[in-house]
C-alpha cells in the first residue's frame, strides 16, 4: 500500500494545454467499450427475438420491456424509491458496522483471535435463508431488508477493513513510535488512512450486493419495492416487467457503485493508480 | 530558533530531554539473537555527545539491528545500552530519532505535513505545528517545496523532507540507517554534503549505518567496521576531515583514500 518509490509527477505547460484533450480520451477509452458491448448485445436479443418469434412471456425483447418501462413508470417510481431507501440505509449500516467492527477486531488480538474465524464461518451460511426468519421476527416494514443487506455487504467491508489495517508497513509504524507517537496516533495518522484504499475496494464490492440483498429481502416479505413488484409481476406472467424491475435494479447497484468510487476519488486522491 | 521552539512544546517531558541534550551513547556487551541466528555479539561501543559514528560493514551483519536496540525498539538479549541516563528501552526511545533508508512520507500529507508529525505526536495543533516547521524548510533549501506531496518530489528531495521530520522530533540522538542508499550516486554525493551541513549547523550525537565506505568516513568522527554476522567490531578508527571544504577535494585526498583502504581491508577479513 505505502510504496516508498513513486514517479515524480509534475504536470508541465504543454501538458496542461492537452490535458482536457487528453481527459475526453480517458472517457472515451474507459466508457467507449462498455456502451458498445451494450449497445450490439441489444440489437442482437432484438433481433434474435423477432427472427425466433419468441413469445414475450418467455423473453421480452429490448424494446417492449422500454415500453413497459414508460407505460408502468408511476408504479415503479414509487416502487423504485422504496428499494432505493432499503439500499441506501441498509449500505450505510453495513459500512458502519463493517468499519466499527473491523477497527475493533485490529485493534484487539483478542478479539480478532476469537470473532474472525467465526465471522469467515458465518459466510458459509446462505443469508436467503435467513430472510423468511429476520421477516417473521422484524415484520413486513423495512427493518428485515435492512438487516439483510447489511448481512450481505458487512462483510467484504469487515474483511478488507481489518487487512488493510493490518498490513501496514511496520517500517512506518517504528518511525512512527521514534517520533513520540502513541497508540492512537499511529492509528490516526497511518494505520487508518494507508487502510483507506483497501477498506475502499471492500466498500465496492459491497456496494454491488447492496440492490440484490434488498431484492431478496422484499421477496421475503414486503408489500411494496422492486423485489415486490418482480414476484407480482412472475405470477401474473408479465416478465416485460419482470425486465423493467430487473433493468433499474441492477442501475441501481451501478449507481451505488460509483458513488462509493466518486467518495474514493475525493477522499484518497493519493492514492490513485 | 530553540528557545522559540521549546517555549512551544507542550510537554512537560521533553525540558527532560533538552537537559540531556549532552547525552552519549554507551554501549556494553550487546547480543542479539533472533531465534537461532546471533545478530549481534559482544557490541561494546560508545559515542560521545555531539559526535558522529559511523557503522560499516556488510549487508546482514546486524548494523541496523543495533539500531534498533539503541532506540528501545528492541530489547538486546544481554548487555546494556544506555543514552545519557536513559536506560530502559522506553527512555531510550523517547530520545532517539530514526531515519530510516525508505523516506517513508505519507502520501496523503504535503512536505510540510509530514514534517510535522513529531509536534503534532506530541498534541501540538497542526497549525502551530506548521508554523515551527516553516522557517525550516526555508533554512535548508525547501523553501518552495512545502506544499507539495511526496508523490511530486524527487528521492533526494524526500530524504530531505524525511531528515527535516527526524530534525522536528529534536532528540538528542539521531540514528541514520543507511539513508541514501536508495539513491542514485550523484544525488547521494550531493546530499551527503546536504547533510554534512546540516548536521554541522544542527550538531547531534549521531550513529550513521552504511555500506558506503565514503560515506561513513566524510560525515562522522569516528568510524567503526563490523564483520559479518554475527556482528562483531573488527576495527574502528577516527577521521578527521575538514567539514567545510568541498566532498570532492576530500574524498580525492591521500588521507582519505589512506583511510579507505584501511576500512576497505578490514571489511574484507
Amino acid at each position: 500500500m505505502l510504496t516508498a518509490e513513486k514517479k515524480p509527477r509534475q504536470l508541465g505547460v504543454a501538458e496542461k494545454a492537452r490535458s482536457s484533450d487528453g481527459r475526453t480520451r480517458h472517457v472515451l477509452k474507459t466508457y467507449g467499450p462498455p456502451i458498445v458491448l451494450v449497445v450490439l448485445a441489444i440489437g442482437v436479443w432484438e433481433l434474435l427475438c423477432r427472427a425466433l418469434d419468441v413469445p414475450a412471456y418467455l423473453w421480452p425483447t429490448p424494446s417492449l420491456i422500454a415500453t413497459t418501462l414508460v407505460d408502468n413508470a408511476d408504479g415503479l417510481a414509487s416502487d423504485t424509491w422504496v428499494t432505493l431507501k432499503e439500499v441506501v440505509y441498509g449500505f450505510l449500516i453495513a459500512v458502519a458496522a463493517g468499519l466499527g467492527i473491523g477497527i475493533a477486531l485490529h485493534l484487539s488480538g483478542l478479539l480478532r483471535r476469537g470473532v474472525l474465524p467465526l465471522l469467515i464461518a458465518s459466510q458459509s451460511i446462505p443469508t436467503v435463508v435467513l430472510a423468511p426468519v429476520l421477516v417473521l421476527v422484524m415484520g413486513f416494514g423495512i427493518g428485515p431488508k435492512l438487516a439483510i443487506i447489511a448481512l450481505f455487504c458487512f462483510f467484504p467491508i469487515c474483511i478488507n477493513t481489518v487487512d488493510g489495517l493490518g498490513s501496514v508497513d511496520r517500517e512506518y509504524v517504528r518511525m512512527m513510535l521514534t517520533l513520540d507517537a502513541s497508540r492512537s496516533a499511529i492509528f490516526r495518522r497511518v494505520e487508518f488512512p494507508s487502510a483507506l484504499p483497501s477498506i475502499f475496494s471492500g466498500t465496492r464490492i459491497a456496494a454491488t450486493y447492496a440492490a440484490i440483498g434488498a431484492v431478496f429481502g422484499e421477496w421475503a416479505g414486503s408489500e411494496a419495492g422492486l423485489g415486490f413488484q418482480m414476484l407480482q409481476a412472475q405470477g401474473r406472467l408479465d416478465t416485460p416487467l419482470v425486465f423493467a424491475a430487473v433493468l433499474i435494479v441492477t442501475l441501481i447497484a451501478v449507481a451505488v457503485f460509483l458513488l462509493v468510487t466518486i467518495v474514493e476519488r475525493l477522499t484518497i486522491p493519493w492514492a490513485k493508480t | 530558533m530553540a528557545g522559540e521552539r521549546q517555549l512551544a512544546s507542550p510537554s512537560a517531558g521533553r525540558m527532560s530531554v533538552r537537559e540531556e541534550d549532552d547525552a552519549g551513547i554507551e554501549i556494553r556487551g550487546v547480543r542479539q539473537t533472533f531465534g537461532d541466528v546471533v545478530a549481534l555479539d559482544g557490541i561494546d561501543l560508545s559515542v560521545r555527545p555531539h559526535t558522529r559514528l559511523g557503522i560499516v560493514g556488510p549487508s546482514g551483519c546486524g548494523k541496523s539491528t543495533l539500531l534498533s536496540d539503541i532506540a528501545g525498539l528492541l530489547e538486546p538479549d544481554e548487555g546494556t545500552i544506555s543514552i545519557g541516563s536513559a536506560e530502559t528501552p522506553r527512555e531510550r526511545l523517547a530520545r532517539c530519532a530514526l531515519m530510516p533508508q525508505k523516506d517513508l512520507l505519507l502520501p496523503w500529507r504535503t512536505a510540510l505535513d509530514n514534517a510535522c508529525l513529531a509536534l503534532e505526536n506530541r498534541g501540538l495543533a497542526r497549525k502551530a505545528a506548521r508554523e515551527l516547521a516553516r522557517p525550516l524548510f526555508e533554512r535548508f533549501g525547501l523553501g518552495e517545496f512545502e506544499e507539495r506531496t511526496p508523490a511530486e518530489l524527487s528521492g533526494g528531495m524526500r530524504q530531505r523532507v524525511a531528515f527535516l521530520r527526524t530534525l522536528m522530533a529534536e532528540k538528542a540522538v539521531f540514528l541514520l540507517d543507511e539513508p541514501f542508499a536508495a539513491l542514485d550516486s550523484i544525488t547521494r554525493a550531493q546530499m551527503q554534503e546536504w547533510l554534512l551541513g546540516a548536521l554541522e549547523e544542527e550538531p547531534k550525537t549521531a550513529l550513521l549505518v552504511t555500506h558506503d565506505v565514503d560515506e561513513a568516513l566524510l560525515l562522522t568522527h569516528r568510524v567503526v567496521v563490523f564483520s559479518a554476522r554475527p556482528g562483531r567490531i573488527v576495527q574502528s578508527f577516527e577521521t578527521n576531515f575538514p567539514r567545510h571544504v568541498p566532498r570532492r577535494e576530500i574524498v580525492t585526498s591521500p588521507e582519505f583514500s589512506a583511510l579507505k583502504e584501511q576500512a576497505l581491508e578490514a571489511l574484507e577479513c
